[in-house]
């Protein structure tokens, strides 16, 4: 057993996730990802169980461990009650953990993650929030909300939310000792450490490629390389 | 009462859902994207329905997005949760129903998980305390938003003004039905039906009169994916996936979709405009799309109350043609008004997708 299983095994979603895989491969059948990226959470288990370091290590650095969307479609189907998604929350985990998810690009995108979720919930008290959802980086919204970012106060109050207003309701202002109480939570329980260390690791990755950190937060949100998908020559 | 065989087995999916007497934790995505379901959820139950569901401004997110885009770690979404356990026992409430399917997952999951490991609640209680000066009860029972709105299916029934049928032939519409993947694929016994055979959401269509549309691909993720979606670069894979789903329901010719995830709708409702753009293609008659809807707007639209109340214009698929299936009378002209009928323009049209 190497150190790297060791450091998974501590995490509970390893232990709920992965009791005896006997390798059948129904996660991959019944997985959403696995039809589009070259996925295959049946491999990404297998090697898990293996306890091989260096194989954890490799999965650790690479892309295929970033291609799962937890939607837990896998549990449901395992014969044997394991939960392919479960292990990989574990391999994300310890990977941001050591620095590694730089090393992949779709690693890469933890950090223009990072900040834009951390972002909402510690200044809006929700990890999404129309005052921080650009149309421009979401055309695929349409014309229609367009059209009602434009117009928020006017289409929120129409439909009767309380948009950042007192008391309770749709979208109201989150009262600030209440945003201080998540940030309490975050500062006790780990989360603003995680986030620091994520910064870290991603300015250091941006000067390494030649960036700026702006340029650097732009491109792992946007970019995406050939190769990633099945359809692929 | 002792059942065998099949009866049996679903028993074991059954739910006894408390009558009464709920907290209310709302949704991030959800208010962003269908503020009228959040509104009309208290609205039918509470007001119209007379029901206790309490809300109060003090709570916020459950963090179940960012857990599931791996920005934060498990302690700190555990103690999130905690944190509204705590404003609920505050309150005097047992029953905790969340507005959200991802949130629904993840209070199931982080009970299931103190149950599984007992040390990590007394640890989240530590960290609860240090934080928050805060304590709390876990909850007596954890249900979804829809999960109330099956229960009270037959009221809702009792007051319909219109019904999923339609109005000129009398023929039942054609319902498919969309149940969130953190409703029951993690823990199948915590959904009516569990994850094989929902009946949350068919059996609201049935009661209000629907036929529901069984097709291959029906327990199909709608592709939300967390950093899936939320990630421009990754879209594609979001995509797919409700591409997939719709060839599959195509050729059972769908009136409508209803969903009970915050994500689903507005995915199937917008990539449905994004497919028509790249490929030319619609999946509704006449060059419209299939209209998805929450199940507060369709009860909504059931107890008569208005479209546009209920915000069925921020929709980019438009709904006009299952209105008129369905005989429901409605303003095109008040469609895009703003607050107190100001005038605020229209949005402009897609360019293949057919729109009022």
């Amino acid at each position: 057993m190497g150190k790297l299983f060791d450091e998974l095994s501590k995490d509970p979603r390893l232990k709920e996730g992965l009791k005896t895989c006997i390798n059948c491969g129904t996660c991959t059948a019944i997985c959403p990802a696995a039809e589009f990226y070259r996925y295959d959470p049946r491999k990404i288990v297998d090697t898990v169980q293996r306890k091989n370091d260096e194989e954890i290590e490799a999965l650790l650095r690479s892309e295929t461990i970033w291609y799962c969307g937890e939607c837990m479609s896998c549990m449901t189907r395992c014969p044997r009650k394991n939960g392919a998604g479960l292990v990989i929350m574990a391999l994300r985990h310890l990977s941001i953990r050591l620095g590694y998810f730089t090393e992949s690009e779709k690693g890469r995108q933890v950090w223009p993650l990072t900040k834009a979720l951390n972002t909402n919930v510690l200044e809006y008290g929700y990890c999404v929030h129309p005052a921080t959802f650009a149309y421009e980086d979401h055309p695929e919204s349409g014309p229609v909300f367009q059209w009602a970012l434009a117009h928020k106060e006017d289409v929120y109050g129409r439909l009767g939310a309380n948009y950042q207003g007192k008391g309770p309701g749709v979208l109201r202002r989150i009262p600030q000792e209440d945003l201080d109480e998540l940030k309490a939570i975050y500062d006790v329980t780990g989360g603003t450490e995680r986030i620091a260390l994520v910064e870290k690791y991603s300015r250091a990755k941006a000067e390494e490629m030649g960036m700026s950190f702006e340029e650097y937060t732009k491109y792992t949100f946007e970019h995406c390389s050939a190769g990633h998908f099945n359809s692929e020559a | 009462m002792i059942y065998q065989g099949k009866q049996k087995i679903w028993s074991d999916y059954q739910k006894e859902i408390p009558s009464d007497h709920w907290f209310y934790v709302r949704s991030c995505i959800r208010q962003s994207f269908f503020p009228g379901s959040e509104k009309w959820f208290l609205g039918i139950c509470r007001d119209m329905l007379g029901h206790d569901i309490h809300e109060t401004e003090h709570h916020t997110t459950c963090g179940g997005i960012a857990y599931h885009c791996d920005v934060i770690p498990q302690e700190t979404a555990m103690t999130i949760v905690a944190r509204q356990f705590s404003l609920m026992t505050e309150a005097g409430y047992k029953n905790l129903v969340a507005s959200c399917i991802t949130s629904f997952g993840n209070y199931i999951e982080t009970l299931e998980t103190w149950r599984e490991f007992p040390e990590l609640e007394a640890k989240v209680r530590e960290n609860l305390w240090k934080a928050c000066k805060r304590e709390f009860e876990r909850p007596e029972y954890v249900a979804h938003a829809s999960d109330l709105i099956y229960k009270y299916r037959g009221e809702i029934a009792e007051r319909a003004k219109y019904r999923l049928v339609n109005h000129e032939t009398g023929e039942p519409l054609r319902v498919v039905e969309h149940i969130g993947c953190h409703y029951s694929k993690m823990f199948p016994h915590k959904g009516v039906g569990g994850a094989e055979y929902p009946c949350v959401l068919s059996g609201m269509a049935e009661a209000w009169g629907g036929q529901i549309i069984d097709y291959p691909e029906r327990r199909h993720c709608c592709g939300f994916g967390f950093r899936q979606y939320l990630v421009k670069a990754n879209r594609g894979y979001s995509m797919s996936n409700t591409h997939k789903k719709f060839e599959s329901m195509e050729p059972y010719h769908p009136d409508v979709i209803i969903t009970n995830c915050p994500g689903c709708p507005y995915f199937l409702d917008r990539w449905q405009y994004v497919i028509s753009e790249q490929t030319g293609k619609t999946y509704g008659q006449n060059g419209f799309g299939i209209p998805v809807l929450t199940y507060e707007e369709l009860a909504g639209l059931v107890l008569g109350i208005d479209p546009w109340d209920l915000g069925l214009q921020i929709h980019q698929v438009a709904v006009e043609p299952l209105l008129d299936k369905m005989g429901i009378e409605y303003d095109p002209k008040a469609k895009y008004l703003g607050l107190n009928e100001k005038d605020i323009m229209k949005p402009g049209l897609p360019t293949v997708l057919r729109c009022c």
